[in-house]
């Protein structure tokens, strides 16, 4: 019976899928929901991402200054690294696991608490598709905001970073912007906003799930909340290693 | 008229609806009683398709509900309104807008239209000057009321009310079950209300359809339920001391 849990959730998931992606009822409230969802799901979070942003890629190039003891490897390097880490790894990844918590909790907790006081029962009463009218707003503005929130991101780290070693003097700002320019690609500015896609319709779909399926009452509620965010990162994660095998590999 | 017919419901191993079959007609306040758990809200839910029948019918003036598809349900419940046990309403919307929303989703009216009717409604379950406010600022007979407004602004057919008068004060409760009665009669709907008020059973029972473990026990009106010889029945009216005092 353990087994089948798993495959009854996909299951379950893929169901509700079917619902959330049909047309919207009606196209001026969809774009209502859309630009209300944007605005608390995206702009929301500019300056937690922006802070942590900050912060992080300052962390990346002093570690990586530090760890620079070889005479034949200029200091350039820091800048370069500091750029690979930041746009590859860390803006996707780890900003969208930081986005899973904080705008995963806040689906899985709004739609189930919607669930245990009858207002979804209210709107599918009405005949309105309640997982469409509900979900359908909260992907599509994950999906439109995340890669600007993403590529806020890169910026801010790479700001960070250069911030860092002005400060210490580790590198100077000369070395430390010809590394960030040196051997671009922009093929890893197409892989990170792949990733931030697919990231984003993750975290606002197995969000909106665990949300919708919930039942009972206020503990449910937070249970359905915590779910969300433990399932939607290791899903992340998951993808992350498969998208890096395909993209990358 | 909404009819019921040998209607089987079961949860897993629980089977909670037994061979169900009843009638509720248009322009009367039918009522659903019952002891806790006895399957009153199973049955409305059942009713109003938020649950699927293993088994039976469920026909709204001769429409098979249960045997619809979704388009054809969705015109159906355009045509229904519902008042939940704990009001349902938006919190994230105002007054105005919890009751403007079904004629935002499902008509073409113009704003002035919608809020002429929004405004023709609250003024009919008596709020004046509460458009503006959220559910939150509202006390519990308020949200009633606006639940009710939201469930009458599409002219429905059909009104069900799960157990109105719960979490209300017996004054309270009152004017939600005339208020419910009224509109019943002015607009000639067919009313289902699910409760254990036996002051509501009292007042407002055109046609009472009495529920036991999952089965129609007793149907009869207000005026018979006082002196039926069930068992049952009676366990259920003269369940409180004030209605054995009246009994003595």
């Amino acid at each position: 019976m353990i087994m089948f849990k798993p495959i009854s959730t996909i299951g379950s998931y893929v169901l509700l899928m079917k619902r959330v992606f049909t047309r919207p009822q009606k196209g001026k409230i969809f774009r209502q929901q859309l630009f209300f969802e944007i605005d608390q799901l995206g702009l929301d979070s500019i300056g937690f991402v922006g802070f942590i942003s900050i912060f992080m890629g300052a962390v990346v190039a002093i570690q990586t200054a530090y760890n620079i003891d070889n005479p034949f490897i200029p200091m350039k390097m820091v800048g370069w690294t500091t750029r690979q880490s930041v746009i590859l790894e860390f803006s996707p990844t780890v900003i969208s696991l930081i986005l899973a918590g904080k705008v995963g909790s806040r689906i899985a907790s709004q739609i189930g608490t919607m669930r245990v006081t009858e207002q979804i029962d209210a709107l599918e009463i009405m005949g309105v598709n309640s997982a469409n009218y509900l979900i359908l707003p909260k992907v599509v503005a994950s999906i439109l905001i995340n890669p600007v929130l993403i590529v806020f991101s890169m910026w801010l780290g790479i700001i960070g970073g250069w911030g860092a070693m002005l400060s210490s003097r580790l590198v100077t700002s000369h070395d430390y912007i010809q590394g960030i320019r040196v051997d671009f690609d922009s093929y890893i500015i197409f892989y990170a906003l792949t990733k931030t896609l697919c990231f984003a319709f993750i975290i606002a779909t197995v969000s909106g799930f665990f949300g919708y399926q919930t039942q009972g009452g206020a503990l449910e509620v937070g249970q359905a909340s915590t779910k969300a965010v433990v399932i939607s990162s290791i899903v992340i994660i998951m993808f992350n290693l498969v998208l890096t095998q395909l993209l990358l590999g | 008229m909404i009819e019921g017919r040998n209607i089987e419901k079961s949860f897993g191993e629980n089977h909670v609806l037994h061979d169900i079959s009843c009638r509720f007609h248009t322009g009367k306040t039918n009522l659903i009683i019952g002891q806790s758990g006895s399957g009153k809200t199973v049955l409305m839910k059942c009713l109003v398709g938020l649950f699927e029948v293993d088994s039976g019918q469920v026909l709204y003036d001769n429409r098979n509900f249960a045997a619809m598809n979704i388009e054809q349900r969705k015109m159906i419940r355009q045509e229904l309104g519902m008042l939940f046990q704990g009001a349902a309403l938006f919190d994230s919307m105002t007054v105005e807008e919890n009751v403007m929303f079904p004629l935002n989703m499902f008509t073409k009216k113009s704003k002035e239209e919608k809020l002429e009717r929004v405004n023709f409604v609250l003024k009919r379950v008596n709020l004046i000057n509460t458009n503006r406010l959220m559910p939150s600022e509202l006390s519990g007979g308020m949200k009633k009321r606006v639940a009710i407004a939201r469930a009458i602004v599409m002219n429905p057919r059909y009104l069900f009310c799960d157990e109105p008068n719960s979490g209300l004060d017996p004054q309270t409760s009152s004017v939600i079950d005339i208020l419910i009665q009224e509109l019943t009669y002015e607009y000639g709907i067919t009313t289902i209300i699910n409760t254990h008020d036996m002051n509501s059973v009292l007042s407002i029972g055109d046609s009472i359809e009495f529920i036991y473990s999952g089965r129609i026990w007793w149907s009869g009106s207000k005026e018979e339920i006082l002196h039926m010889g069930n068992k049952e029945l009676n366990e259920f009216v003269f369940g409180t001391e004030l209605t054995k005092r009246l009994r003595e």
